[in-house]
């Protein structure tokens, strides 16, 4: 059954009528962790012993910054299945994750550095974590130019899928030389926020932010590929006949 | 025609490339040009400070370096692909990641290793002490064919396009930032005169890797790149 359910997910009508039930469903559930998580976490929550209110901004940086890796394995992971099997579906995952995963990435490298100025006392530091994030928006940007230059998608997705795949095994090579280069270059003078515990009442909105993130990028993701496979699709039949219906 | 094997095959192509860039022999010059102006541009805009140039100097060979080799990467398939010849390697009985790994030799034997010759006098110029310039060559000589390798990647996928170029560099320079680092370090340690060997391995192993690696991505992106 489950096998049967891939197979029809792969062809393009079935997944669009999925997909549009299922959006409601993600924005939901997100709108309900997102007021649920941002409730607790900026009034629920204790402030922090040594940091005072400004921590808080966590709720927002950490879930984007584990949401910019997430997109970008799932962007590889459906890279490798589009040109492996040549599945169209997981292709248009890739291209619809591309700008969402680029948006996480910003939004983390922004909330950092807006947390840096108060905390670190600068906007910016060079630190490992830091610039290997900025290196990965840069992966992100890289991934949506070759996209809009190509102007045959099909042919653009699999370009894309190969620059996920060769990202992906530079991630964690770009990762280890850039905290390596750090801990040359730069003592260890800043106390990082990795504390090994966490106290569950902040615990627990950071996890329920990070699942409205997940659930976010989920709507997001499938509306983007609606609008893509709807592009794609525009000379069959059943496309047409779902914009009929739609100016009725 | 099936009697041509792997190696001649692959020595033929090399062959080849190598005589088509010595039959134009201007744009030879040209990535070593470019390399010796942009290092020598740094020292006019930091400053006449003997002690800061030394500082800066393996970090702007290097930058500098990376920037030929990215100006260099677009004419590796450029004009093979212009006359068509890149469709007929594809079409050959051979596995087109090997032919690509004559051509990518070729490229790096043009373009690569004129940067290493002309290195000592930059480094002369830099102020760096002549301890250290035995393991700048040595960088140069496991660092650029890493980047000629990952570079042909980015080269692949963009052969394609017409305006290839800021494309390719936001492909390719992101991939860069290991060899850069590890190889500034080396050259940094070397002048402090502390064994380098760690950094080299690094270097060497990153060299190992894509040697293996890139050749099969490149070919599976010119097979998208053709199609």
């Amino acid at each position: 059954m489950i096998i049967r359910f891939f197979h029809q997910m792969g062809s393009p009508r079935y997944f669009y009528n999925v997909a549009g039930k299922m959006i409601p469903w993600f924005m939901v559930g997100f709108l309900i962790t997102l007021v649920l998580g941002l409730y607790n976490g900026l009034f629920v929550a204790p402030p922090d012993y040594q940091q005072g209110e400004s921590y808080r901004i966590i709720y927002i940086h950490v879930p984007a910054a584990w949401m910019s890796m997430f997109i970008y394995v799932v962007m590889a992971v459906s890279g490798l299945i589009s040109l492996v099997w040549r599945i169209k579906m997981t292709e248009i995952i890739v291209i619809s994750s591309a700008t969402v995963g680029a948006s996480f990435t910003f939004l983390a490298l922004a909330t950092g550095s807006l947390w840096g100025k108060p905390m670190w006392g600068t906007w910016w530091v060079w630190d490992a974590r830091l610039t290997s994030e900025l290196l990965l928006l840069f992966l992100y940007l890289g991934i949506i130019a070759l996209h809009s230059a190509i102007e045959d998608k099909r042919v653009a997705a699999r370009a894309v899928s190969i620059l996920a795949l060769v990202g992906v095994v530079n991630i964690p090579v770009i990762h280890y030389s850039v905290e390596w280069w750090n801990t040359l270059h730069q003592p260890a003078t800043i106390t990082k926020f990795d504390k090994p515990s966490m106290d569950m009442s902040m615990l627990i909105p950071l996890l329920t932010m990070a699942i409205s993130f997940k659930l976010y990028y989920g709507a997001v993701v499938l509306m983007r590929a609606r609008a893509e496979i709807v592009e794609r699709e525009r000379n069959s039949r059943w496309v047409q006949e779902l914009v009929e219906e739609e100016a009725k | 025609m099936s009697t041509l094997s792997l190696t001649s095959a692959f020595s033929l192509l090399l062959k080849r490339d190598l005589v088509l860039a010595y039959r134009r022999r201007a744009e030879l010059v040209n990535p070593m040009l470019f390399f010796v102006l942009v290092t020598a541009m740094f020292p006019l805009g930091i400053g006449n400070d003997a002690k800061l140039i030394e500082a800066v100097g393996p970090g702007v060979i290097w930058v500098a370096a990376l920037l030929a080799a990215l100006l260099s990467l677009d004419s590796m398939f450029r004009s093979d692909y212009d006359d068509g010849s890149l469709e007929q390697f594809m079409l050959s009985a051979h596995p087109v990641s090997i032919l690509v790994l004559a051509k990518i030799l070729a490229h790096w034997l043009v373009t690569g290793l004129p940067l290493f010759i002309v290195a000592p006098l930059l480094a002369v110029l830099l102020n760096i002490p002549a301890s250290a310039i035995p393991t700048l060559m040595l960088t140069l000589i496991l660092g650029t064919p890493v980047l000629s390798l990952i570079g042909s990647v980015g080269v692949a996928l963009t052969v394609g396009l017409r305006r290839g170029g800021v494309i390719l560099s936001l492909l390719v320079l992101p991939l860069f930032v290991p060899v850069l680092i590890f190889a500034t370090d080396a050259v940094k340690t070397a002048i402090v005169g502390i064994p380098t060997t760690a950094q080299l391995s690094i270097l060497s192993a990153m060299l190992v890797g894509s040697l293996v690696l890139a050749p099969m991505a490149t070919a599976a992106s010119l097979r998208i790149s053709l199609s």
